[in-house]
């Protein structure tokens, strides 16, 4: 028997008593300006359907740290994005760390985890700091569209040089994780205009993680020993150096452009951190609380279960909405006041359990070099114009930042 | 049920845990200074190290791979008493636990 699947994925009828949401969360205007729904959906319940892609969504703290963290239940083997893999063929082979469930992922993360340990980001910084001074160095004073000028300028310039990539592309390490974040999304415009573009992205970053590619002495390589050692094979290698591209240059172009647009519209919290550089590392966490570079991944129901007392039929798909939970009042009281000193221990916008970002470890070095060295050079962060979002189905990031960095 | 947390410099804290929480949720909570939690939980970050007091080693349970990964990261020397404190977590049988907090956590 063949059923119409709804965005690749089961039909699913509202489970009797559910709340009702009849709201498109991606929808390009609600991605804009995407606050209102997120108290809608916690207001709503625990958990609520959403007819429009016959899904449900948890936004609540609570809940949306237990399904995420309960990879038994929910799992991730069957897409982090509305299509069920077990229904229709995803767009690309699927990650073998992210789209991947224990036993598989346990072996895939171990290898990453590895790579990407305290240990070795810690012979990084130095690097990640020069490369700071010299950037800033070129923008003091004048008025610079940060996107561009900084939050893309330099991630790209350090993170190739760490995983060892021989070829750089800038617009293409950018675009991919854009490319990959939107096609979690449903067929909406965003989506089909990346999927139109995918192709080529994807032959240059597919070719760009081959082992010839790539120094002996990077990130890169070091996947490449855990083949050399036999934990993993050559193919699996390259998968997972594609893991670094598809997640680990857009994601932080995106934190850097938020934690500036927070500072431009907080001058009290970045004279709050010159006077306290000790606050660098909390500050970061505060400006992932409060902007969610990923907003929203979805989870696959793999059996029967609940949430909130409300049943959850096998093959649901759930959006877990990352950065509702980071705005829920319950959870942080005063969550719409950004504060660098509120230490938010346990936010999801990493995510949490197994999945739980394997890079914030380099995510948080990155940024706390180019903080440590902001402080030291710019005095004030002044916004030059409008601060303009750009909607991704899975990313909230930053498209205009005009901006001048007055230097000290 | 009690957790006691020892400083370097020997100050002690006791904290009230709840059973299911973990050693590092229930630090966090109290606001035990050297338990950062940086990730939250995910063994992805190595600074809610501690050393498990030697009464209470054979109650703790065993590290996993993944998690002798991480310590081997972490800032402080990682002996066989080591363990990242959101992987252990508060049973009845470790009412009265105590851990030692290392020197540098970060």
């Amino acid at each position: 028997m063949t059923e119409t699947l709804i965005e690749g994925h089961k039909p699913l009828a509202p489970p009797p008593g559910i709340p009702v949401l009849d709201i498109d969360p991606y929808d390009v205007d609600t991605l804009y300006t995407p606050h209102a729904y997120y108290e809608a959906l916690r207001a709503a319940g625990p958990v609520a359907y959403i007819p429009r892609y016959q899904v449900l969504a948890v936004g609540r703290f609570d809940e949306t740290k237990t399904t995420f963290s309960d990879h038994e239940t929910f799992v991730s083997s069957r897409g982090i994005g509305l299509n069920d893999f077990k229904l229709e063929k995803p767009w690309r082979p699927p990650s073998i760390i992210l789209e991947v469930d224990p036993p598989e992922h346990t072996r895939t993360r171990r290898v990453m985890s590895k790579a990407l340990s305290p240990k070795v980001v810690r012979g990084l910084m130095d690097d990640f700091r020069n490369s700071a001074a010299t950037i800033l160095d070129g923008l003091l004073g004048r008025e610079i569209e940060a996107v561009v000028d900084l939050a893309e300028a330099f991630p790209t310039a350090v993170f190739p040089r760490a995983v060892g990539m021989k070829d750089v592309h800038t617009r293409h390490l950018v675009d991919y994780g854009a490319i990959v974040f939107n096609a979690v999304g449903p067929d909406n415009v965003l989506r089909q205009r990346d999927m139109a573009r995918a192709p080529e992205v994807a032959a240059w970053i597919n070719a760009a993680c081959a082992r010839d590619r790539l120094t002996d002495d990077g990130l890169g390589a070091l996947v490449y020993a855990a083949a050399d050692a036999g934990d993993i094979t050559e193919a699996e290698a390259g998968m997972l150096v594609r893991s670094f591209l598809s997640a680990g240059v857009d994601t932080t172009v995106t934190g850097i452009g938020n934690a500036l647009w927070c500072f431009s519209q907080n001058p009290d919290q970045w004279e709050a951190l010159k006077a306290d550089p000790s606050l660098i590392r909390p500050a970061f966490e505060e400006v992932l609380r409060y902007t969610s570079p990923v907003h929203t991944f979805l989870r696959t129901a793999d059996r029967d279960t609940e949430i909130g007392g409300h049943p959850v039929p096998e093959g649901t798909k759930v959006l877990c909405v990352l950065a509702s939970a980071n705005m829920d009042p319950e959870k942080w009281g005063d969550p719409e006041v950004f504060r660098v000193d509120r230490r938010p221990v346990g936010h999801m916008a990493f995510g949490a359990g197994i999945h739980g970002c394997v890079g914030q470890n380099i995510a948080r070095g990155e940024l706390e070099a180019l903080l440590s060295v902001m402080i030291e050079k710019v005095d004030r962060i002044e916004p030059m114009g409008e601060a303009i979002w750009r909607p991704n189905n899975a990313i909230r990031a930053l498209d205009k930042l005009p901006l001048k960095l007055i230097p000290s | 049920m009690k957790v006691t947390y020892i400083q370097p410099d020997g100050s002690q804290q006791v904290v009230e845990g709840i059973e299911g929480d973990s050693v590092m949720q229930t630090a966090v909570n109290a606001g035990v200074p050297g338990i950062i939690a940086e990730c939250g939980g995910s063994m992805a970050c190595a600074t809610c190290h501690v050393y498990v007091d030697a009464a209470w080693a054979d109650k703790t349970g065993t590290r996993s791979e993944s998690e002798e990964d991480m310590l081997d990261c972490a800032m402080a020397e990682m002996t066989d008493r080591s363990r990242l404190s959101c992987q252990v977590r508060l049973t009845a049988d470790l009412d009265g636990l105590t851990v030692h907090v290392p020197e540098d956590d970060f």
